[in-house]
């Protein structure tokens, strides 16, 4: 358990709601739900999770801590929005879903295996070298996600399609060396720290 | 020209439903002057096109023969059948409305032998069942209509049917001529009760009511079983005439939802159950009803009524607020999807008829009303000091059943008494 886990775990005890509210992001709508379940018959990949967006609210009403934030159902959101467009009580359930997530992921609770959960961090370890995402180095990462032959054969898979994008000039193998960034790294980097440290600190200093 | 007596202690109301009868009746009968303004063509409104009430399953024509005998035998009493307040002025004790009244083309020698309706060929939406079937374009309304009296629609004035309609009758009761009337009148209270209005279902997207034809209301359903209805008091589904066994009834369809409606509409779990009686009623144990629902609201006495309706094994409840409905093409079909909340179970499960039980929307036109009113979020006039003589009666105030709509509208008569009183106090 990491140590900003344990001492949620000990400053909300039994009340998993009330961290919700004070920690997720719109996590004070959760209450709202009425479990009507349209959210959950709306969502296009519904069946494809663990748990549904109705039942994670019912569970963080339950209490149900280490199961909400181990699900894998947040990290299954496409944002398609079909539930926020549905919910008779206009709860902003993606960003709910999205909120869990991130949370879950500060706690260090998200599901390890998870594809998803996996290519975000991908995403954001990419992103924060330079302040721009470099594709080629992003994608190639992607391919080689799952070890080293399944790298192979998915680049040669993609190998046609890889080669149109150099002949159209969609594509530079020079990303590869180092690739561009933002004309300030220094800056960027500073600005990073610093959204870390206001986060450590709302996290940390939030009160009940 | 319509010659009517109105002054400042006249108690004016609009809306002839039950409501608005029921207001009038009531102050009428304490001896006041009262002049009723409906825009149908007949006094009864929405609960004259019901089949049953709840929670006594007794017939709405019974009270409603009651009333109209009352305001039969009422001489203070004036009726204005499909007329109109477009405007209204002054304040509490003294009022003056603006009245537009449509011609009707039949005036009062009509008997209502119906050798009219026989002549005339064109067929229009008949209105009293929803545009579920065609009428021909002179009738009855309904065959209780109050005042007794045929009319003739606007589409065949002018035309060749007009004039066998006039040929037909043989008591001289047709009046082609007959143009809309714009009056003023005088009154010293105003007692609103326009009630309702189904909400449009179509604005219900995942449900497609305008896509599909066995996705029904429960007004619609309401009218299948009067056997003076569209499919003759029989449970036919609308795409292939086929009987309709196995029913599936979704509740909340446009209540308590941002989407649609604000409020919860009251009405709908209670007409469910009162409809799922309907099916058993029709096929026995072939029935089958299932009733999706977020929560059944059948509060105090009806209780008991629900508590009945879950011991018909006919009856099934899932709870669940259906998300979509697509349509098996090959037996028209819905297919209801969803995730019920008792066990997260996500189902796909067909019906052979779909009935959204549709909310109540005020018929308060918040942007057009004749004079300055508090009208609230969902659209309900909201008591308040503000609207002087202007008093809410029945489902104009809330989303009320009869029961309720008649006690509200019984409390709003004696507030228009007490102004119309001061007035006589005052002009001694």
């Amino acid at each position: 358990m990491t140590e900003l886990n344990a001492a949620m775990v000990e400053r909300y005890r039994s009340n998993f709601l009330k961290e919700v509210e004070a920690n997720v992001e719109e996590g004070e709508w959760v209450k709202m739900c009425m479990q009507c379940g349209v959210c959950a018959g709306s969502c296009p990949l519904g069946n494809a999770w663990e748990h549904t967006p109705q039942k994670i609210f019912m569970m963080v009403r339950a209490g149900e801590r280490e199961a909400v934030l181990n699900s894998d159902a947040m990290w299954m959101c496409t944002s398609c929005y079909n539930c926020i467009a549905r919910c008779p009580r206009g709860l902003p359930i993606t960003h709910i879903m999205h909120g869990l997530a991130h949370y879950a992921k500060r706690m260090g609770l998200a599901p390890k295996e998870q594809p998803t959960a996996k290519f975000a961090q991908l995403f954001w370890d990419n992103l924060v070298k330079k302040g721009r995402v470099n594709e080629l180095k992003l994608g190639i990462s992607l391919y080689f996600m799952n070890g080293f032959s399944e790298g192979i054969k998915t680049s040669l898979k993609m190998k046609d399609i890889g080669l149109g994008m150099l002949k159209t000039k969609r594509m530079s193998p020079m990303e590869m060396l180092g690739g561009h960034g933002v004309k300030d790294s220094a800056g960027f980097q500073k600005m990073l720290k610093k959204a870390q440290e206001l986060e450590d600190k709302r996290i940390s200093g939030s009160t009940d | 020209m319509t010659e009517i007596v109105a002054t400042n202690e006249t108690i004016l109301v609009v809306g002839g439903g039950i409501s608005g009868m029921t207001a009038a009746l009531e102050a009428a009968e304490t001896g006041k002057q009262v002049i009723l303004v409906e825009k149908r063509a007949y006094v009864g409104g929405r609960i004259s096109q019901l089949y049953k009430y709840f929670p006594k399953l007794c017939f709405p024509t019974c009270g409603l023969e009651i009333n109209q005998r009352r305001s039969k035998m009422n001489p203070n009493l004036t009726i204005l059948t499909m007329a109109e307040v477009t405007d209204i002025s002054g304040e509490a004790g003294a009022y003056t409305a603006s009245i537009k009244i449509s011609p009707r083309y039949v005036n009062e020698n009509c008997t209502g032998c119906g050798d009219c309706a026989k002549a005339v060929e064109l067929e229009v939406s008949d209105d009293f069942n929803y545009g579920m079937n065609t009428h021909k374009a002179a009738y009855l309304p309904h065959k209780m209509a109050h005042p007794q009296r045929y009319v003739l629609d606007p589409a065949i004035i002018g035309t060749d049917d007009a004039e066998k309609a006039k040929a037909a009758c043989k008591y001289n009761a047709v009046d082609l001529d007959m143009q809309e009337e714009n009056i003023e009148l005088k009154a010293g209270a105003v007692v609103w009760a326009t009630g309702w209005q189904p909400y449009d279902a179509n604005k219900i997207q995942p449900y497609g009511y305008d896509r599909m034809a066995n996705v029904i209301t429960n007004v619609e359903f309401e009218r299948m079983m009067d056997p003076t209805g569209p499919t003759g008091g029989k449970l036919l589904r609308p795409s292939d005439g086929k009987e309709a066994k196995d029913v599936a009834f979704i509740q909340c369809a446009g209540s308590r939802d941002k989407n649609h409606l604000l409020h919860c509409s009251r009405i709908c779990c209670m007409a469910s159950l009162k409809q799922s009686t309907y099916v058993t009623e029709a096929w026995g144990d072939d029935a089958s009803s299932t009733i999706y629902y977020i929560d059944i609201r059948a509060i105090d006495r009806f209780e008991d009524f629900y508590k009945k309706v879950q011991a018909d094994e006919n009856v099934k409840f899932i709870k669940s607020k259906v998300a979509s409905i697509v349509e098996n093409k090959e037996n028209g079909n819905p297919t209801l999807h969803g995730v019920d909340t008792e066990g997260y179970h996500r189902y796909a499960t067909e019906h052979e008829l779909v009935v959204l039980a549709v909310g109540m929307q005020p018929s308060v036109d918040k942007d057009a009303f004749p004079i300055d009113i508090t009208i609230n979020e969902e659209g309900f006039i909201e008591p308040s000091s503000e609207n002087g003589g202007v008093f809410a009666a029945g489902s104009a105030s809330d989303a009320l059943d009869v029961n309720r709509a008649v006690q509200h509208a019984t409390g709003a008569a004696l507030r228009a008494v007490q102004v119309v009183n001061r007035v006589a106090r005052a002009e001694g």
